[in-house]
């Protein structure tokens, strides 16, 4: 299992053919109180650099990109009805969604946790 | 005023010693929020949150024309105001188009007027263009605003200021705060109970430590300013009112006062006489909003046919209700609490009700009330 991290501010946990997306620690942190999501629903196709999902804070809306391409399998329920959980555990229960992975070389493109973590410190 | 270079204010240590994250606001560096908006909201609500508001302008009008240069821009009685009260008001133009919204004080010989930090510049060259020679406008740049706001606010801030318990809501007297002169009045923007103090900029530091350091008291960002005035229904200028807007259509024409709708001699009287009289064509109205998405300032309201009909002027999330909450502008025939309304925002419809505002009852701390 590895986790990669995108320059927007998500991660995907790749898991065999399928990837797990969501927002880290550091974007929630910029965002503030998160009290609400829209996510795709399964069966959509989302694409590497396009809109896939909303994520609304007290003061501000924000897209979130998909960081990879792939059909979603299923988006995390427990996240719609609970927006915190973003802020409580990005990296964890407050996942976005499941995808089936288009294409696995455009992780190539993305972080590992050290770069991620470096890039963080550089913002 | 340029969000590329942004003045500190003289907290400014203090805020980022504080954890603050720092913003352009107005011209000046800002704390939007220390620990979270919610947080900081619901502290507030439930105890007292200490507010850095020096950004604003902070004007004294004197002279023998005083009383009657301000009563020719502002629909407020003022020949009725007593010492040391304090009136909420509104700057008009000629057009009846608000310039901005205040607070204006009878302190002593002179009226004390607290105007909004983006639009203070142009408040002054107008006022100052507007008032006769017997009227002179002196801006109080040394001078700093805290505003001390919460059902728990008085407990603090009479252990430090004896006295101040004794303040009714909307008005204001001179007291010291550590060793510090200070004019002190019980209002604010909250719809809490609460105190704004005007404090020389040198002292603000020290005045604020004694405060933060009151067991009852966290120092809150105007990320939570902003979601607690928009609860209270309280309008802000530049989103909710502008030069476009008049006192009617605002729905504040509870600051125009009995001797002067029926007099009238403050500009923009035609057109607000009118309005008084045969209703605006808009309203400024509270919406409560379906679903869990807030629909935010810019969105359209519109009719069955898919017409932009009105605005979004402010809306959010209310931490208090856990719900979206918005203030818009609607056609009158509209405006009744519990009439449907279709928002437009980023393609998607929003179904809304009008309801009656604050959305969260104000807590104000009325002489004779219970």
């Amino acid at each position: 299992m590895t986790v990669y991290y995108s320059e927007e501010h998500e991660w995907v946990r790749v898991e065999g053919e399928e990837a797990v997306v969501g927002i880290t620690d550091f974007a929630q942190g910029q965002l503030g109180d998160v009290v609400f999501v829209e996510l795709p629903e399964a069966g959509r196709q989302v694409t590497k650099g396009a809109e896939a999902a909303t994520v609304e804070s007290v003061k501000a809306a924000s897209d979130v990109y998909a960081p990879v391409s792939g059909e979603v399998i299923e988006a995390n329920q427990a996240l719609v009805d609970d927006p915190a959980l973003a802020n409580t555990d990005p990296e964890g229960e407050g996942w976005f969604f499941r995808l089936r992975l288009a294409d696995t070389s455009e992780l190539q493109g993305l972080m590992d946790a050290d770069a991620y973590k470096s890039f963080c410190d550089s913002q | 005023v340029s969000d590329a270079d942004p003045k500190p204010l003289p907290l400014d240590a203090w805020h980022r010693g504080r954890g603050a994250r720092m913003v352009p606001f107005a011209g000046y560096a800002m704390p939007i929020q220390y620990e979270g908006i919610m947080a900081e909201h619901r502290w507030t609500r439930e105890s007292a949150g200490l507010f850095d508001v020096s950004h604003m302008g902070q004007l004294v009008v004197a002279g023998p024309d005083a009383e009657k240069g301000l009563e020719s821009l502002l629909p407020a009685d003022l020949a009725i105001l007593k010492e040391g009260r304090l009136r909420y008001s509104l700057l008009l133009a000629d057009d009846g188009g608000i310039v901005d919204d205040l607070m204006a004080t009878r302190r002593g010989d002179h009226f004390y007027v607290v105007v909004n930090g983006a639009t203070k510049e142009g408040d002054i060259a107008y006022m100052r263009c507007k008032l006769s020679e017997g009227a002179v406008l002196d801006h109080m740049k040394e001078q700093a605003l805290l505003a001390l706001q919460g059902r728990k606010a008085v407990e603090a801030l009479s252990r430090l200021v004896p006295g101040v318990e004794a303040l009714g809501f909307m008005t204001g007297g001179a007291f010291a705060i550590g060793g510090v002169t200070a004019w002190i009045s019980r209002s604010g923007y909250t719809g809490e109970d609460g105190f704004e103090i005007s404090v020389p900029g040198a002292k603000v530091a020290e005045v604020a430590e004694l405060l933060a350091a009151q067991p009852e008291v966290k120092p809150i960002g105007l990320g939570a300013r902003d979601s607690l005035r928009l609860e209270a229904g309280l309008p802000l200028y530049g989103h909710d009112l502008d030069t476009d807007t008049t006192p009617v259509e605002a729905d504040l024409a509870f600051a125009i006062s009995k001797r002067r709708r029926a007099e009238g001699g403050f500009a923009g009287w035609q057109r607000i006489a009118r309005e008084l009289e045969q209703g605006p064509i808009r309203r400024r109205v509270g919406l409560s909003v379906e679903g869990r998405q807030p629909v935010r300032e810019g969105a359209m309201v519109v009719d069955a046919e898919g017409n932009e009909v009105g605005k979004v002027t402010s809306g959010g999330f209310s931490p208090m209700l856990e719900a979206p909450i918005a203030m818009a502008y609607v056609p009158a025939a509209s405006a009744e609490p519990g009439t449907a309304v279709t928002l437009a925002q980023r393609g998607k419809l929003f179904q809304a009700k009008v309801v009656p505002m604050p959305f969260v009852p104000h807590r104000y701390h009325r002489k004779g009330a219970a």
